[in-house]
This record gives C-alpha cells, sequence and structure tokens, in this order.
C-alpha cells in the first residue's frame, strides 16, 4: 500500500516536517512494515514553471516536420523575472520550439526552464535547433513522469486550471509530495485505506485521528432506488457471497471533465493509472476508505439486479474485452439482460461507463472474502478491488462510501445527487469477545493495567465494558481478523508496544540430547567429509530420464515418482528418486569451472510414492482429527528415506613436486560407502552388482542382511559421455537410513585372546569368473572357530596359471582363545578352509 | 686415503718395542693415539684401529713377544704393554663416540628436506556450511535441553496448512507460494516451512513439549541473488504451563548471544502470521554485521495459536505455547558474509572448501 503523505495528512497528524522515512518508522511499531519511499522530486527538479503561449509561429522544417517557433511568457504581465540562470530571458519571454499541436496562442503550457531535469535524468538547457535558439521546454504528461497516455504537451485550462504565470508547477501538480510504501499483512485488510493507515499512525504515534468516513454525511433515502435481489442460492463454506448491496445514482455528469490535479496526483503517488472521472473518483474513494465501488451506466443496465451464482456455461465479456467463461462457484451481478460483472472482480463491458454516460448508477457492495479470492484465482483477475474483499472490507461503509462517491461526482462531474437509494442485505451483529481479567498479561508477561487494556482496544476501534469476570469487547467492523481473546491480547501487546516485554528464560525438562539417529546422521557427513569428500546441497527436481536411469537399476524399466503439479521448470517436474543426478550435474558444473579432481558427496531424502498417494480426506483446523484420519494422512506421505551418495573424478589430489597423486577408481567409490557402514557399525556385504548407469563389469551391489541397499562402482562409459564428463568417473549411492536401521543397538565385546598368533598363507587357483569375496567367504566358512582373521594379498594371472584362470592369495590367522595352536592345528584349520573353498568354486591350492 | 695412512700402512716394517721398552711402548702408544686423534672420521679411525691394535701392530706383537720372556720380565711387561693397550683401546672407544655422533649429525644435515615445497596430498573434504550452521544451531538448543524433530519435505497439506489455522482460500496460504504434488486431491504439497514438524511433534509426544525443527522446505520462487526455491529453516516451539511472550523473547534472545555474541539483543516487530497470536516479526541486532553494527530481518515468532493447539489435540486452556523460525541460508548470507544465494546452491567446491569443516 503505497500513502502519499499529503493525503495522509487529510487525517492524521503528521508533522509538516515528516519524511516518508519517519512515517514508516512510526508505523512499523503497530505492525506495518516498511517497503520503499517514492518521492517524484527524485526524478523532477524545477524551475517548471506555468507560461502563457504569446504566438506561436508555424515552421515548415527541412526533414518535412512541421515545428511552432513559440514565444512564452513565464512571469506575470508587467513583472519582473527572478530567475536567473543560462537560457533564462530576463525579459520573462522564453523562445520554445515545440513540436505538438495541439494548443494555441493564449493557451496556458507547463514550461520547463533551463536548469530543469526532468525523469530519465534529461537535463534542459538552451540547445539551437531548427534555426532557433531554444530555451526550454513545453511539456507533456509524459516528459514530466506523470502520466502515459497524452495527445501533446499539457493545455493547461483542459484540466480545469488557470494559475498565474509564473506558478511553481511542482507545487500545482503535488509534485512535491512524498509516498510511504508499507507491506499489509494478510490480516489487516482495512489498512488498505488511508482511512486504516491514518488511524493506526495516531495509535504509533499517540495523535488524533479523524475517521474520514465520520465525516460524510449520509442523505437520507426519499424513494426506493434499483431494484436489487441477493440470490446466492450456493454459499461458499455457508456464507453468502454478498451481505450487502448498497446502490445510488447520479443524474447530469459529464465524465469528460479533467481530473482535477490533486485527484490525480495522489491516484498516481498511491499507484493506480488516471483513466477517467468516473473511474478516477471510483478509485479515489476506495483508496481513501478501503471500499471497492463500481460505477454503471445506468441506461445501459436494463431492470432489478439480481446477484447470484452463475450458471453452467454462462459468459461475460469483462471490462478488459475479455470473453470469459464463468464458472458455477462465480459471484455474479446480473441484470435482466443476462450477467454484467464478476462480483468484487471485474465489471461487464456492456454496462460500462463511457464519454456519453450521463446518469451513474453506483454500486457499493459488501462481498464474501473466499468467493471473491476463488473467482479472482480462477479468472486470474488480481485487482485492486479483488485485494481489499479478500481481505475483509468494513461492512457499515457501504452506505458511507456511496455517499462519498456521490459528493465527488456532484462536485467535478457536475452530476446531481438522487435520493433514491437501494440498501439491501444487512450488516452481521458483530460479535462480541470476553477477555478474562489477568489472560493478555498471563499470555505476554506483563501486568498490563486496566486502563492499559481498555485504552489500546478503544484505540482500535472496538467498544470495551468492563464485566465481572474481564472485559466485553466488541471488535470494529472493519477488523473481520479479530475473532478470539488472542486477537485481543496482540492488539493490546501492540498498542502498548512490543518493546515493553521483558526477557524471561524458560527452562525445559531435562533432555536426552540428539537422538541416535541423529548423532548418527551427522558422524556419516562428517565422516565423508574427513574421507577427503565435499558436501553439497543439491536441489531434489529431476526429469523423468533421469529417474529412470539412475532410480532403477534394470534398464527400460518406469521409476514412479512423485510429480509437481507446479514445476518452476516442466522438464524437471519430477522429485528425485536418486541423488546422483544433482550430483553429477554439480560435478559437471565444477569441471566446467576448472576443478577436474573432484570428490562430492550429498546426503538428502530421496522420494519413493508407494500404490498409495496422498489422501482424499483434508480435515478442518481448529480440531484434532480421528486417530483413523490421522493414520490416513500419515499413510498418504510417500516414503522418503535418508540417501547418501557420492561422485569421484579425476585424481585423488593436485599433481605437485614430489607428488604423483592416484587417479579415483571404482574401488575408492566402494571405499566410500564402507565408511558409511563403518561408521554406523554395519555389516555391508559387497557383491558383483548390475546397474544400467554403471560399467557393467565395475559395479559392486551393496547389501545389508542379503538385502540391496546400494551401489559403488564406475558409471557406465556410455553415460559419462552423454553427461559429458570425463570417462572413469565414479559413484556411490547407498539407502542410508536403511544401514542406519540395521546398526546394532548394542555393539557386544570381543573378548580379546592373549595366545599366540598363527599365520598361514594359501594360494587358490579358480576360474577367472569366480568373485574373491565369494573365495573369501568359503575360507571363512570353512576354517572354523579358530580363525581370527582373512585378508586377500595377492591376484595373480599369466605365467604359470593355467588360461581362464587366476590366482588368489589369502592370508589366514589363527589363535585359539585357551591355548597356543599347534603348527598341525593350525594346518588343519586351513585345509579345511581350502576344502569348502574346493567344494564350492572348484578352488586348487597351488 | 690419507697420507698418515700410508705412512702407517699395516704392510711397512713397524718399530717393534721390547715389551720392557717402557719408552719404546710409550712411544707406540703416544702414536696410536696421535693416530687416534687424527682421525676424522669413522673409517679412518677403522685404518688406525688396525694399525695399532691390529694384529701386526707394534703393541700387539710387542705383547706376543711377553710369553717369550723370563719369568721376572713377564710381570713388569705385561703390566706395561696391558696398560699401553689399554689406553689405546680406551681412546678409540671415546673417539669412536664422538665420531659416531659426529656421522649421525651429518647424515640429519644430509637429509634436510625443504618443507615449504611439500605438496598438499590428499586432501581433507568438507562440509556444506548450511549443514554446519544448521548443526550449531541444534546444539545450542540441545544444550537449553530441547530436542530436535525432523518431518518428511512431501507433506499432507493438512499438516502444512490446516493444521497451522491457514484457512482454506485465505491469502496467507497464497502466499506461500506452494509447490503442490499430482493429483491434487491427494492433498499433498512440498513443505513450504518446517512448521508441519511442529504438529507432528505435538502429536508425537506429551507436553510439555520444546523442539528444534529444522530442515529442508520448498517455495516456487525463481533463484537469484536473495530468492532459492530450495532453502533451509529451523523452527523452534515450546508448549508448557505458563508459557509467555516473555519466555519467548527470552529464548530468542539467549539464543541470538549463543549465535552473535554478548552484545546481540534482538527485537519484535508486529506481524501476523496465522499459527501465532500475537505474532511478532523478529529482528537481530548483530553486531559483527559487515558495515557495522544494525538490525537485520531474521525471521518470525509469536504464541501459538490455539487452533493449532487444538489440532494436535492439546487444550489451550490449559497450555501456551510460542514458536519461532529462521531461514539458515539468511543467517548464514549475514553471519559469514555471503553475498549471493547462487554460491549456496550451486555446490561450487570452492564454497565449501573454504569453510572446511567450520564457519
Amino acid at each position: 500500500m503505497r500513502i502519499p503523505l499529503s493525503w495522509l495528512r487529510e487525517y492524521a497528524q503528521v508533522p509538516a516536517d515528516a519524511s516518508a522515512e519517519d512515517i514508516m518508522a512510526d508505523l512499523v511499531k503497530v505492525g506495518l512494515e516498511e517497503e520503499d519511499v517514492h518521492r517524484p522530486s527524485d526524478e523532477l527538479a524545477g524551475p517548471i514553471v506555468v507560461g502563457q503561449v504569446l504566438s506561436l509561429v508555424k515552421e515548415e522544417a527541412s526533414n518535412g516536420k512541421t515545428i511552432n517557433w513559440c514565444q512564452v511568457r513565464v512571469v506575470p504581465e508587467g513583472a519582473e523575472q527572478t530567475l536567473t540562470g543560462k537560457g533564462i530571458d530576463p525579459s520573462g519571454v522564453q523562445g520554445i520550439v515545440c513540436g505538438a499541436h495541439n494548443f494555441v496562442e493564449g493557451d496556458k503550457v507547463v514550461v520547463t526552464l533551463p536548469g530543469a531535469v526532468l525523469p530519465g535524468d534529461f537535463k534542459i538547457s538552451p540547445r539551437k535547433t531548427y534555426g532557433h535558439t531554444s530555451a526550454g521546454m513545453i511539456a507533456s504528461s509524459r516528459e514530466l513522469g506523470i502520466g502515459e497516455d497524452h495527445d501533446g504537451i499539457i493545455v493547461l485550462s483542459r484540466l480545469g486550471l488557470d494559475p498565474e504565470l509564473g506558478t511553481d508547477v511542482m507545487e500545482l501538480f503535488g509534485l512535491n509530495d512524498q509516498t510511504a510504501e508499507i507491506n499489509v499483512t494478510p490480516d489487516r485488510g482495512y489498512c488498505f485505506s488511508i482511512r486504516g493507515v491514518a488511524r493506526e499512525y495516531g495509535l504509533a504515534t499517540g495523535t488524533e485521528y479523524t475517521d474520514p468516513a465520520a465525516i460524510v454525511k449520509v442523505s437520507a433515502a426519499t424513494e426506493a432506488g434499483h431494484e436489487v435481489v441477493l440470490k446466492d442460492e450456493a454459499p461458499i463454506y455457508g456464507v453468502p457471497g454478498c451481505t450487502r448491496f448498497v446502490t445510488r445514482e447520479v443524474t447530469g455528469i459529464d465524465p469528460t471533465r479533467p481530473t482535477p490535479r490533486w485527484m490525480a496526483s495522489r491516484l498516481q503517488l498511491a499507484g493506480v493509472r488516471s483513466i477517467s472521472l468516473p473511474v478516477d473518483i471510483s478509485n479515489y474513494v476506495m483508496m481513501e476508505l478501503g471500499a471497492p465501488l463500481h460505477f454503471y451506466d445506468a441506461d445501459k443496465v436494463s431492470g432489478a439486479i439480481t446477484v447470484r451464482r452463475a450458471a453452467a456455461g454462462e459468459k461475460l465479456t469483462t471490462l478488459d474485452d475479455k470473453e470469459r467463461e464463468l464458472s458455477s462457484e462465480d459471484l455474479l451481478i446480473t441484470d435482466e439482460s443476462g450477467a454484467i460483472g464478476i462480483a468484487g472482480v471485474m465489471g461487464g463491458a456492456s454496462t460500462e461507463v463511457s464519454d456519453s454516460t450521463t446518469r451513474v448508477l453506483i454500486e457499493s457492495a459488501h462481498f464474501d472474502a473466499v468467493s471473491i479470492a476463488r473467482s479472482r484465482r480462477r479468472h486470474k483477475l488480481p485487482s485492486e478491488a479483488s485485494k481489499r474483499f479478500e481481505r475483509g472490507v468494513d461492512p457499515e461503509l457501504m452506505q458511507i462510501a456511496a455517499q462519498r462517491a456521490v459528493d465527488l461526482l456532484v462536485e467535478l462531474a457536475g452530476g446531481t445527487e438522487t435520493t433514491k437509494i437501494t440498501d439491501a442485505g444487512q450488516v452481521p451483529a458483530p460479535a462480541t469477545i470476553l477477555l478474562p481479567t489477568g489472560f493478555a498479561s498471563a499470555l505476554i508477561g506483563i501486568d498490563y493495567t486496566d486502563e492499559q487494556i481498555t485504552k489500546s482496544l478503544e484505540g482500535i476501534g472496538a467498544k470495551v465494558s468492563k464485566v465481572a469476570e474481564g472485559f466485553e469487547v466488541t471488535a470494529p467492523s472493519w477488523r473481520p481478523d479479530i475473532a478470539i481473546k488472542e486477537d485481543l491480547v496482540e492488539e493490546v501487546a501492540r498498542i502498548v508496544g512490543y518493546d515493553k516485554i521483558p526477557a524471561t528464560l524458560p527452562v525445559a525438562p531435562p533432555g536426552r540430547g540428539l537422538t541416535r539417529t541423529q548423532s548418527q546422521r551427522r558422524r556419516v557427513l562428517q565422516g565423508l567429509a574427513d574421507f577427503g569428500l565435499t558436501e553439497i546441497l543439491s536441489y531434489p527436481f529431476v526429469s523423468e530420464a533421469q529417474n529412470n536411469t539412475f532410480g532403477t537399476a534394470v534398464a527400460g524399466t518406469e521409476v514412479k515418482a512423485v510429480t509437481l503439479a507446479n514445476p518452476i521448470s516442466k522438464e524437471f517436474r519430477f522429485l528425485r528418486t536418486s541423488l546422483l543426478p544433482g550430483l553429477l550435474d554439480t560435478a559437471r558444473r565444477n569441471h566446467g569451472r576448472g576443478f577436474r579432481d573432484l570428490a562430492l558427496y550429498e546426503g538428502g531424502l530421496v522420494f519413493l510414492p508407494g500404490d498409495k498417494l496422498g489422501s482424499t480426506v483434508l480435515p478442518p483446523l481448529g480440531a484434532k482429527p480421528s486417530d483413523e484420519v490421522l493414520a490416513e494422512l500419515f499413510a498418504g506421505v510417500p516414503d522418503q528415506p535418508w540417501h547418501v551418495a557420492g561422485v569421484l573424478t579425476g585424481n585423488e589430489g593436485r599433481a605437485a613436486a614430489g607428488f604423483t597423486p592416484r587417479a579415483w577408481d571404482w574401488a575408492d567409490a566402494l571405499d566410500a560407502a564402507r565408511t558409511v557402514t563403518d561408521i554406523l557399525g554395519t555389516e555391508l556385504e559387497v557383491a558383483q552388482g548390475s546397474h544400467q548407469a554403471f560399467h557393467p563389469g565395475r559395479a559392486a551391489a551393496l547389501k545389508i542382511n542379503g538385502e540391496i541397499v546400494g551401489y559403488a562402482g564406475e558409471l557406465h562409459p556410455a553415460l559419462l559421455k552423454d553427461l559429458d564428463l570425463p570417462a572413469r568417473t565414479v559413484a556411490f549411492e547407498l539407502n542410508a537410513a536403511a544401514a542406519l536401521a540395521a546398526a546394532p543397538a548394542v555393539v557386544v565385546a570381543q573378548h580379546l585372546s592373549t595366545q599366540p598368533l598363527a599365520t598361514q598363507d594359501v594360494a587358490l587357483v579358480v576360474d577367472r569368473e569366480v568373485v574373491a569375496g565369494d573365495v573369501l567367504a568359503a575360507l571363512r566358512e570353512g576354517a572354523g572357530e579358530l580363525l581370527e582373521d582373512v585378508a586377500l594379498f595377492d591376484v595373480y594371472e599369466g605365467k604359470g596359471i593355467e588360461e581362464g584362470k587366476k590366482s588368489l592369495a589369502f592370508g589366514l590367522r589363527f589363535r585359539a582363545t585357551d591355548r597356543t595352536l599347534t603348527a598341525d592345528e593350525a594346518s588343519a584349520a586351513r585345509a579345511a578352509a581350502v576344502e569348502v573353498a574346493a567344494q564350492k568354486f572348484g578352488a586348487v591350492q597351488r | 686415503m690419507s697420507d698418515q695412512t700410508t705412512e702407517q700402512a699395516p704392510d711397512a716394517e713397524p718399530n717393534i718395542p721390547h715389551p720392557t721398552d717402557e719408552a719404546g711402548i710409550q712411544g707406540a702408544v703416544e702414536a696410536a693415539l696421535a693416530a687416534i686423534e687424527a682421525a676424522s672420521d669413522l673409517n679412518e679411525l677403522k685404518d688406525a684401529r688396525l694399525a695399532h691394535t691390529g694384529e701386526k701392530s707394534p703393541l700387539s706383537l710387542s705383547n706376543r713377544q711377553i710369553g717369550k720372556l723370563d719369568k721376572s720380565e713377564k710381570a713388569v711387561a705385561g703390566k706395561l704393554v696391558g696398560g699401553a693397550r689399554g689406553r689405546v683401546n680406551k681412546a678409540l672407544a671415546a673417539r669412536t663416540v664422538v665420531l659416531e655422533e659426529a656421522e649421525a649429525a651429518r647424515i640429519l644435515v644430509e637429509e634436510t628436506v625443504d618443507v615449504t615445497a611439500a605438496a598438499r596430498r590428499r586432501r581433507t573434504g568438507a562440509r556444506h556450511p548450511l549443514s554446519v550452521l544448521q548443526d550449531r544451531v541444534s546444539d545450542i538448543f540441545v544444550g537449553m535441553g530441547w530436542e530436535i524433530a525432523e518431518g518428511p519435505e512431501v507433506e499432507s497439506e493438512w499438516f502444512n496448512f490446516d493444521a497451522l489455522n491457514f484457512k482454506p482460500d485465505h491469502p496467507a496460504r497464497e502466499m506461500q507460494d506452494t509447490f503442490f504434488i499430482e493429483p491434487a486431491d491427494a492433498h499433498l504439497v512440498l513443505r513450504t516451512h518446517t512448521s508441519p514438524v511442529q504438529v507432528r511433534s505435538m502429536l508425537e509426544r506429551e507436553v510439555p513439549v520444546y523442539v528444534l525443527c529444522p530442515g529442508r522446505t520448498f517455495r516456487t520462487d525463481e533463484l537469484d541473488a536473495t530468492h532459492t526455491p530450495v532453502f533451509h529453516q529451523f523452527e523452534g516451539l515450546a508448549v508448557d504451563k505458563g508459557l509467555t511472550m516473555a519466555d519467548l523473547r527470552g529464548t530468542l534472545e539467549h539464543f541470538a548471544r549463543q549465535m552473535f555474541g554478548a552484545e546481540a539483543k534482538i527485537r519484535l516487530r508486529p506481524a501476523y502470521f496465522p499459527f501465532t497470536e500475537p505474532s511478532a516479526e523478529l529482528d537481530i541486532w548483530h553486531p559483527g554485521a559487515k558495515g557495522g553494527p544494525r538490525w537485520i530481518e531474521w525471521g518470525g515468532c509469536g504464541m501459538i495459536n490455539p487452533n493449532v493447539l487444538r489440532a494436535a489435540g492439546i487444550d489451550p486452556e490449559e497450555y501456551s505455547g510460542f514458536a519461532f523460525g529462521m531461514g539458515i541460508e539468511r543467517t548464514l548470507m549475514f553471519r559469514n558474509d555471503v553475498p549471493d544465494m547462487h554460491d549456496m546452491i550451486e555446490g561450487d567446491v570452492r564454497f565449501s572448501q573454504h569453510f572446511g569443516m567450520e564457519i
């Protein structure tokens, strides 16, 4: 909301020297947040004065254009020019070349004299043009930055002005005014008016306030006005779409009269374009009082007005000349010809006020906020009117706002007031709220006096009476947001001042610290950083192709994904089922910026919708849903496990003198994944894996308790080529939530034996396809209880080994808990281990 | 080989003193001591040892002659030659120690490296500063006895709006710029704030409840220097008997001081949020702000609206509570002088690596 200071001053005690910044500093204390300041004088500087065209000679220029060589008097006849400066003629008459043709000798015009500055940092100075020295400019509205449409320069008589020559136009046009722009929260619809802001200013500063609504004298009806029927047969949430509809009529207006400068200036400063006198008047009343009005050409309205919901298939051509398909939820203003407006949103073209209108029918109505909000959204027609209706308009204002419009039409448009008045519907009785004694103090922590409470609430316009239990408060008609006692407490607290609230520190019950899961998650994230990876946080928005590549191991499988209805990018409208797309995008971005050695990781949620997505049930607010409904709500929320993933490319470090870094390879990806499970204390099983995003021969399936929980290895070369990432880039992804869940609750201690160690090495020849992990598992299984540890220490193929076979060398460590093992015992255990490997994989000892 | 060694080469004909020749023995000892003293490294000392204590050295040869002497001379000669050899050996041992130490010192000097030339090999990685800040905030509240709570990012519309007293069709609901999930009648959204976790927390726990809910949130803003569609928040919630807005202020003030130092203070301004009544905007006096201490908009807060308590099955006549919420990106921006949102979300490794593990 933009508040021109001159307008605010009419109803609030604003000091003469106060700036927009000062006003905002006061308003912020009562909750109207500062946004911006607008000052025409920041862009516009004088001397800009009223002049009179003494003579005008038309001259044909060499480019074929006709220009006017004008002599313009800029001081009163007989007076001396007091301004000085280069190009200002001491005679008080300026020679000016002007290209516009909408004026004649004798017209009073706006002259920007040398030294003036116009918007766009356009400096006026005498300049040679068309064979003359033009010492200034005769200005148009656009050149002054005060209007868009113009048919030439400003002729003051056409604005109804006849000022003295030399008058300062900055002052005349209200260009020294300034605007405070404030942010109005959705509960304070009444602050979308000078009326509301002036009241708040009074409350913030403790100064007097004049209610502009209170000074309007509403004429008494002498006869019934236009017939109005309120007939809402489909109220939304049981609230009728229209509760009050007032009509007034003004005859004999001249709609072509110019809007007076003061009104046009204030509207412009308030951010409203000046269109025509009748439209400007309705906007002016709305900005001043907060009640949106609509003017009809009374001669174009046929028969009684009915306010009703639209019928199926009904259409309306609105003021913007668009034909609109109406919904049966749209609240309409209709006459006997059909729809003539979407209530509170936009009027129809057929009854629009035009240059030939003489009789105006004024609508001043109160519409239901929800109904207006839905129509506005449906037709994408946000307007100053709908903005106010959606936030609640004072239902007591209807007659007052209509009268104010009548008065202005009479005063400015030459109309005649009629007292044919319709006032259909009624104002609902205001609710009375009990504010119990001590409640405000108990909620805020200040001991408010009765006087503070009464004065604050009366200040906002409420009626307050002291009763035995506390205060009985009737909220003002313009505050539909005040409904419960807590609302009253906020009013008391803000009027007395939030800065008066003391600080006390409540003591929470003894805590439990982080949960195990929370601290485990932290340790995983920290552990990967310690491992050498850099954490990133990527957006979860991915394409269908990305999900279908990374979210499933098998190519050609359609991945079920959560889909956004209103994504930022249509392509990336799916939520991720894997963290890898985001990591790979980030890797590519870094690569593009010259970072070739990368090790990135991310921990975050992936979104895995099950068969049931969401719930059609949406319980009402303000009450706890039943356990069944709650269970349904919980069940409808898709599974969102915490994943951890990483991408490594290039080398583990940068090459330097005396250091040749190793390239990251598939085993590093696997190692990073193992770091995660090591941190969690979960046992990770590694098996040959197959995943479409990975190299078919260089991927590990990561399993916990036999279930696959992720993959690690080298990414598929074809995929890397597509992604424009270096060959041999490796990655891992792990359902870390599953790993977390599998971690033992209690780690049982190992009982250490101090008996001596017996080591035995064994080399086994197996088919090349047999994987070491399986052989190792077989050895472990066969070796029995004496085995403390077994590790693969060499893999050999080549000379001495049959083609198609390989030799795997394992070191076995044996130890008994109670004795020194003999060489025979250790050898026997080794033989038993080899035996199982031989049975399972045909392993032959070398 | 030095000249000296050449002179005393083992193959030279040694001048063998008679074992009772006191002067001759003394001469041999002095020659030996001189050679030992003259040895400048362990190699030269080895030569000296051979020359003066070896089998063919004068003293050894002299010693060997003792056996042929008369009994009367043997004792004298034994004492004389034995003493002489003892002195030589002692000198040898002493010189060995000196030369060994010198040798060790020489090796250490030779092994000197240029430590400034060393490359960083495998660097440690880095945490994302948003993630570290989230932990830092959580730790402050854990220290106050609060619990940390989390919830899903795709959330039921009821938890995101209705339970928080956002009326259907109310402008406040629209101001949240919500990402909706298809189909519309599934009533799912990407949570627009972490507040749904508050409701979940109240449903899960017995009162009193003191929880902090950090997490990722979503709004349909285009990415620019100060906006991002995906961002992080932390929200606090306290429900207990007799909690007041003064308790809210005290909690926020304590937290602000933990984050920004003892000079930090907070300011509340009247505001509107559907889930709190009274509501306030929260400004922080940031003593370390770039360009000097100043007030910075930090977040929103207020006393929990009774409708929110009711939605969680808590009787607002018996309990009251407060809630507050701040943006983690915004906090990092003014705490650590991050000028542009892009740096936080693009994943440029320089951003995280500059911070390392700390913020």
